[in-house]
């Protein structure tokens, strides 16, 4: 499991880890990311932590971050929820997008189940 | 001892001296807004930033003390 998680973070544009899906989100932080992602047209994949316990424990160790939601761009962890939102309103949110992605990013959103 | 104060007394530990302030959001002494002024985030990145707020919250993270925290961080310049 922790492979798929890397290798998830690693080769998707935008990686969100949240409870939740998209279509059905759990929690008010999540939600909160998910927005600020989708304000700035990020291609977000999105990965639902609650089915197993066991997501949370292997994403924390890889990213040390103790907190969901977490989000990576480019492989690299940007933060959570109030640092998405922060880099939003400086404007930074996008230029962290173009710089990783390119200008031309898609922003197609999709689900992924980690089993 | 409240969780509020618990989480004001790790923070203002670990940012001795450095403006600190702990919400309460929900009155249910779980979800939590902090914010931390100090001048040791100047120069670091947010991720940065908050992993210290992270390091010194670390115990109540782990043992469910805080269910939901907001961060806030700033540096002092």
């Amino acid at each position: 499991m922790r492979d798929q998680i890397k290798d998830l973070i690693e080769t998707s544009d935008v990686a969100l880890f949240m409870k939740g899906t998209p279509q059905f989100v759990m929690c008010g932080n999540s939600q909160r990311a998910l927005d600020a992602l989708r304000r700035a047209g990020a291609p977000v994949t999105a990965v639902d932590i609650l089915p197993d316990p066991r997501i949370r424990q292997e994403l924390s160790a890889l990213s040390g971050w103790p907190t969901i939601p977490q989000i990576f761009v480019g492989g690299e962890l940007i933060g959570g929820a109030d640092i998405v939102e922060e880099l939003e309103r400086s404007g930074e949110l996008e230029q962290t997008l173009r710089a990783k992605l390119g200008d031309e990013f898609g922003t197609e959103e999709r689900v992924v189940v980690v089993a | 001892m409240d969780a509020a104060t618990r989480v004001k007394g790790l923070l203002g530990e670990a940012f001795a001296g450095d403006e600190v302030s702990v919400e309460d959001r929900t009155g249910g002494g779980d979800h939590f807004q902090v914010t931390v002024v100090s001048t040791r985030f100047e120069g670091l990145s947010l991720v940065e930033q908050h992993r210290l707020v992270y390091d010194a919250l670390a115990g109540p993270l782990a043992d469910g003390t805080i269910h939901e925290l907001r961060i806030s961080t700033k540096g002092t310049q």
